[in-house]
């Protein structure tokens, strides 16, 4: 039980990672209805800035908060120059297109954001220190034999998910950009007409994204050291977004801890009956299953093109 | 003014519904298969067919079957790689099985397992579309990815679970020359090019094109979407499982699963887009840019960099490599979004009224 526990506990914890990814890609596709295959590139890029920043802020021999302080900006800067520039020259001008152009076109800025981020930055594995604690922790010991054990880490990147989720949600229901975007994201043509400027709302969506990047860049990277690896969660993300629904953020987050648990689940205790790394498949048949019985995902909308 | 079909009258409706009905584009096809099959041998280095033209023709069979698929049904497939992957796994099983047949009947018959594997895999198709079905599809590509790895009867229990192709001969012809490769890749390609570029024209392929259109619409006229979608994913996962076949067998000659990995289903995938969809001659021409970029980039960029003073790393180049090239896929998607293909007919339709402005 104990063990059952722990392996729950890991799974969800990951979960909670795959919904940092997760959030980026339905972020972009409420508000434009382009399916960004972008985000792991731009979870990479932000993780590369922030770690080489840091790094050159540390031997600048800048106080650590000062120095991590300003590697976020900068990394949050290089975030908005990309969304500057994706809104500039392929946004604005495949207006209209075919949604699977679209995609084509973040399929192209990936390879474009993973060859500038390598050659801007270096290609090599980063550790990231952010000050966040790593020490393993162990709940519950009265309770079970050993009890569980957590990596701290994980704990604090869970918190810092649900800030960012709260975050998300203020800014979506509370602010005037938010309501905005919200009115972009029901339909392109009404909210121009009543005077909402697209191309602008396009640049702060994906603004957002990037910056949603950030974080997953920050947690991601304090956990397996930045590297190119971090641009393949995008992957990672996919089965999420099926489960919880395009369009949902709370569906990201469930989707997320869903896949998570599952997946690690499934590796443990299926796995060793089919000979193992069963992980890589699992979460996607778990959402290709979803699909058959609903179609739209837990949250998602239910305007869904079925045929 | 040599593109000209003035004069060209058709007397039957048979002439009326050839594959080329103006004379000028079946010239340039005759000429073109007669560089590629009678010229080309004899003017190549081995270089050349190793890096560009074997891979170029064998993708452009994975192409036109993936533009089938895509272009020609509407259903969006990111698990090409894994049924190039099935094509390959099923001739090598066949041929350490059944080791009379020829490797070349092999090659053919994995094409219908990758057929029935296809029929599977397109079930989800029934309900779902669009990026729905990508993600879907995607997880035929996991799963593929792990079978090939972990179910060990699939690799014969080899135990570094890379595989052998074996000889290629017909009839005790030794085909293993890079010459010899070339000239069945091509034979292969054309035939079956050919093969579905009648398919794609006859009452298949429109009731094909009718889903892709508008699917509620041909279902009231009559198409049975699950015939009509099946049937695209089978044809086109045979296609896909012979070039698969064909890569494995002719060009790797042995070969590990990272060989059908996502990646080889992206890179179909940009040559079916940046080819242009629904369009054979789009397939191929997307595959001859993909093929042909990034080794160009590769030979270009050390003596550009040296030009300025610059000595580039390899990983350098490699990343300089991968900007370029999703550049240059985004600039064609925003100056074409209809591929190549578009352009050669923009080029065919100037062509008819040069030199004159009406």
């Amino acid at each position: 039980m104990g063990f059952f526990l722990e392996v729950l506990i890991g799974g969800l914890l990951a979960g909670v990672l795959y919904s940092l990814v997760a959030l980026g890609f339905v972020l972009i596709f409420k508000a434009s209805g382009v399916f960004n295959f972008a985000q792991g590139a731009m979870v990479l890029t932000a993780g590369l800035a922030l770690v080489r920043a840091l790094d050159v802020f540390e031997q600048w021999h800048w106080p650590f908060g000062l120095a991590l302080l300003s590697a976020f900006v900068f990394a949050a800067v290089i975030m908005a120059i990309i969304a500057w520039m994706v809104e500039r020259l392929v946004l604005r001008k495949l207006v209209n297109q075919e949604d699977i152009i679209l995609f084509m076109a973040t399929i192209g800025i990936t390879f474009f954001l993973e060859g500038l981020a390598q050659t801007l930055f270096g290609a090599d594995v980063y550790p990231l220190n952010v000050g966040l604690p790593k020490d393993p922790i162990f709940l519950l010991e009265s309770l079970f034999d050993g009890g569980i054990l957590v990596n701290e880490l994980d704990i604090w990147a869970a918190v810092a998910a649900g800030l960012l989720v709260a975050g998300l949600a203020l800014f979506f229901q509370r602010t005037r950009i938010g309501r905005a975007l919200r009115a972009v994201a029901d339909d392109h043509a009404a909210a121009q007409s009543v005077g909402i400027p697209l191309n602008q709302i396009w640049f702060i969506v994906w603004l957002v994204a990037g910056l949603v990047a950030l974080v997953a860049g920050a947690v991601w990277g304090s956990k397996l050291g930045v590297q190119f690896s971090l641009s393949l969660l995008a992957l990672k993300a996919l089965p999420v977004l099926i489960l919880g629904g395009f369009t949902s953020v709370p569906g990201a987050i469930i989707g997320g801890l869903i896949i998570g648990a599952g997946e690690k689940l499934a590796e443990v205790f299926l796995g060793p009956s089919m000979g193992g790394g069963i992980e890589i498949w699992f979460a996607y048949v778990v959402a290709l299953l979803f699909l058959l019985f609903r179609p739209q995902g837990l949250f998602g909308e239910r305007i869904i093109e079925r045929v | 003014m040599l593109y000209r079909e003035a004069g060209q009258f058709k007397a039957s409706y048979q002439a009326d519904q050839a594959i080329f009905p103006v004379a000028q584009d079946r010239l340039v096809m005759l000429a073109l298969l007669i560089v590629a099959f009678l010229v080309v041998p004899f003017v190549t280095s081995e270089y050349v067919y190793r890096a560009v033209l074997i891979p170029t023709v064998i993708l452009s069979l994975a192409a036109i079957g993936l533009n089938v698929l895509m272009g020609y049904c509407g259903q969006v497939s990111l698990g090409s790689g894994a049924f190039m992957g099935v094509g390959a796994y099923a001739a090598y099983n066949l041929g350490v099985h059944l080791p009379f047949l020829n490797p070349f009947v092999c090659i053919l018959l994995s094409g219908f397992v990758a057929a029935a594997v296809g029929l599977v895999f397109g079930i989800p198709s029934l309900r779902i579309k669009g990026f729905y079905l990508a993600v879907a599809t995607l997880a035929a590509q996991f799963f593929g990815d792990w079978a090939f790895l972990r179910i060990k009867w699939i690799t014969n229990y080899t135990p570094s679970g890379s595989v052998n192709a074996p000889p290629l001969q017909i009839l005790g012809w030794d085909l293993s020359s890079p010459t010899a490769n070339y000239l069945v890749s091509l034979i292969f390609t054309v035939v079956l090019a050919l093969g579905v570029k009648n398919i794609v024209r006859g009452h298949i392929g429109r009731q094909w094109m009718a889903i892709r259109d508008m699917d509620i619409a041909a279902e009231i006229i009559g198409v049975r979407p699950m015939y009509a979608k099946l049937t695209a994913f089978a044809v086109s996962s045979f296609l896909i499982g012979v070039a698969g076949a064909l890569w494995a067998f002719v060009y790797l000659g042995s070969w590990e699963p990272a060989a059908f990995d996502i990646n080889r289903s992206f890179q179909l995938m940009f040559m079916v887009i940046i080819g242009g969809l629904g369009s054979i001659l789009g397939s191929v021409l997307g595959a001859i840019f993909i093929i042909v970029i990034p080794i160009f980039l590769n030979q270009a960029l050390p003596p550009l960099g040296a030009l300025v003073g610059w000595r580039i790393s390899t990983a350098t180049v490699s990343h300089f490599e991968a900007m370029i090239f999703g550049a240059l896929i985004v600039f064609f998607l925003v100056v074409e979004p209809h591929g190549l293909a578009r352009l050669w007919s923009i080029a065919k339709e100037k062509l008819r009224l040069w030199p004159f402005p009406h």
